[in-house]
């Protein structure tokens, strides 16, 4: 799996995603007018960072092809479990006005418990039924947050 | 004296029975979400942080205050019991403490480490207090040049003390503040980086970055890895040091008390490094070394309390001279910034009821975890014992519902979900994310001061140099990557830093 070239793949990763993120941020910077040194625009300031941050990537992607370079690959992905987790919460936010706080959070709780390799139909149904009521019971009852509790429909 | 005066001050604020009771709630909700596994305090006050928003910014910074110090102690006390650090500061703790536990000592060794802390912190909160008005005198004398070289020093010193490689720290403390970028250019009225999303114009949000990088993705990361927490279950008796105990665990204190008040102050120190330097100083010293890993009671006295000290003391960078020190103390900035209170010099001249009634209330929420948490062991041992597969989505669920209730919008709550999958991949990178939250909070007041110090010396770089003051600072900074770079130092580093 390790190529010849690269023998810190964690590293060499991490100086191209500053690379990456240094040349998105200095391009759309480019919108932006500099000024001068002594007038400096909006513009001025993020080009700058964005030359320091993509000399530091290039840097770290240097080091990290080196000889002496400690040999490291890349670490396993479990996309499975950001998939569930992130999932849900895109979910609860946009079910949360449509749906109400009781239906999202539903959604949220038994989704989420999909990224647990240990998910059970019953615990999850309880869980979300426990944690509903404590929710409904602290936030919207005991802090009086404004949250819409029922589904669009019901108003 | 001045010093006593103005304790008065903060006293008669901390002790309104209103501020009172938000200590006291501060210390428990801190306590009770700092137990739970894989939240450490940042986590847990981005979480508890909404909770604050309705509250006067008094009651607000004396709850948070509360918050944090009950996660810190939350996070020793399932070290001890289950040797699971709630956060890096109590790794140390793990080492002795859950070893005392294995013996039957749990007990003693959760009520030493409360005896300690709270002997740290009323050292420490008189340090605060005696350091508070010349540091603050110091900083109004600052200007715009001294206060570039002071943060740019900060960060440095942030990235040398994370772990991992420090250019990678650096590069986190870059990216950090170039996402603060984000938003209204005040200068120019300008909107940077912002595309056209009026969600965006005020800038990222700090709370959902902190949540989906600290909350959401640690979960993830906790399910890959599924190990069984290694419970203690019998039940906590005996709570007592005895003589003996108390004769090894003085000297262990005071010394620790003594570091930790000391390293606080730094900028980019803190909890963390106090607690480790601590560790060492004990092993060092102590007539018994081989005794340390084996349940010896110094080493859960010294660093307890110098993680404690250290907590506290590292308030001063941040309330006089707008500086925060570390991670927890730039998200106490950006609460202090919800309630418009500009952390820094003004607010002991401008607000001192405010100020001194905040510093008070430390003292309080000390002596308050002290008589809160030792009956209350039990009840924090119980919680531990539901599995994960039940908490984690109580814990999105509190994530969720507290980035909701910022601005009442879902746009924060899709913000923090981008993040999560923004802060696993800097977990599988192995990228330090602390860096990045601090430059994402000074970048604003770093380019704020850069442009004024330059429009100032009409665009001569050179003044960051000439000024004695600045020249000062940033010469610290640079001997600090001196340093970090030699090869000696940085094998000892990274000795230190491991997790």
């Amino acid at each position: 799996m390790t190529g010849p070239a690269i023998r810190d793949q964690r590293a060499f990763a991490a100086g191209a995603l500053f690379l990456a993120f240094a040349i998105f941020f200095f391009v759309t910077a480019l919108n932006y007018p500099a000024g001068t040194a002594a007038r400096m625009g909006p513009g001025y300031f993020p080009r700058m960072l964005a030359i320091v941050l993509a000399a530091i990537g290039l840097a770290v992607m240097v080091r990290a092809m080196r000889s002496t370079a400690e040999r490291q690959p890349l670490r396993q992905w479990d996309w499975k479990g950001l998939a569930w987790v992130t999932g849900s919460v895109i979910l609860f936010a946009l079910l949360l006005f449509p749906a109400g706080l009781i239906g999202s959070l539903f959604v949220l709780i038994v989704m989420s418990s999909k990224a647990s390799p240990e998910f059970t139909w019953k615990g999850a149904l309880t869980n979300a039924a426990v944690l509903i009521v404590l929710c409904l019971l602290v936030f919207v009852y005991g802090l009086g947050l404004r949250l819409p509790v029922w589904p669009a429909l019901f108003n | 004296m001045d010093l006593f005066h103005n304790l008065a001050i903060g006293f008669s604020t901390a002790a309104q029975p209103a501020n009172l009771l938000y200590a006291f709630s501060g210390c428990l909700l801190g306590t009770l979400i700092g137990v739970l596994p894989g939240l450490g305090p940042l986590a847990t006050i981005a979480m508890l942080l909404p909770i604050t928003y309705a509250l006067p910014p008094d009651a607000a910074l004396i709850m948070l205050a509360g918050i944090y110090y009950g996660a810190q102690y939350g996070g020793s006390t399932t070290a001890i019991v289950v040797n699971l650090p709630g956060e890096s500061s109590s790794v140390v703790t793990t080492i002795d403490g859950y070893q005392m536990a294995k013996q039957g000592r749990a007990g003693v060794a959760l009520s030493t480490a409360a005896i300690g802390s709270f002997f740290a912190g009323c050292v420490a909160t008189l340090a605060l207090a005696a350091l508070a008005g010349p540091l603050t005198a110091t900083a109004l004398l600052f200007g715009p040049k001294e206060f570039f070289a002071l943060m740019i020093l900060g960060l440095i010193l942030a990235s040398v003390l994370s772990s991992g490689p420090f250019i990678e720290g650096i590069g986190m403390v870059v990216l950090g503040m170039l996402l603060s970028l984000v938003g209204t250019d005040l200068n120019s009225g300008t909107q940077r980086f912002a595309f056209g999303v009026p969600q965006l114009f005020d800038g990222l949000d700090f709370v959902p970055l902190a949540m989906g990088i600290f909350g959401f993705a640690e979960i993830v990361k906790n399910l890959e890895q599924d190990d069984k927490l290694s419970l203690v279950t019998q039940k906590i008796a005996n709570l007592f040091p005895t003589r003996e105990d108390f004769r090894r665990m003085i000297p262990a204190v005071l010394r620790g008390t003594t570091l930790g008040t000391l390293l606080g102050v730094l900028p980019g120190g803190g909890a963390v490094l106090s607690s480790f330097a601590s560790y060492t100083l004990e092993k060092k010293l102590s007539k018994h070394p081989e005794e340390f890993g084996k349940g010896a009671i110094e080493g859960i006295a010294g660093p307890e309390s110098a993680n404690n000290a250290g907590a506290q003391t590292s308030f001063i960078p941040l309330l006089t001279l707008g500086v925060p020190a570390n991670v927890v103390m730039a998200l106490m900035a950006g609460a202090m910034n919800i309630h418009n209170i500009q952390p820094g010099p003004e607010v002991m001249t401008k607000n001192p009821a405010l100020f001194w009634g905040l510093i008070a209330s430390m003292w309080v929420g000390n002596l308050m975890l002290l008589v809160l948490n030792l009956p209350l062991v039990g009840l924090w041992v119980k919680l531990l014992t539901i599995p994960y597969r039940y908490l984690f989505p109580a814990i999105m669920v509190f994530c969720s519902i507290g980035v909701y209730s910022i601005n009442g919008g879902t746009f924060e709550i899709h913000e923090a979900a981008a993040f999560c999958v923004f802060g696993y991949v800097l977990i599988k990178l192995q990228l330090p994310a602390a860096p990045l939250l601090l430059g994402l909070v000074l970048g604003p007041a770093i380019e704020e001061n850069f442009r004024r110090a330059m429009v100032l010396s009409r665009g001569d770089a050179t003044v960051f140099l000439t000024s004695p003051l600045s020249a000062s600072l940033l010469a610290a900074a640079a001997v600090a990557i001196i340093l970090i770079t030699l090869p000696a130092i940085r094998a000892r580093r990274e000795e230190a830093l491991q997790e």
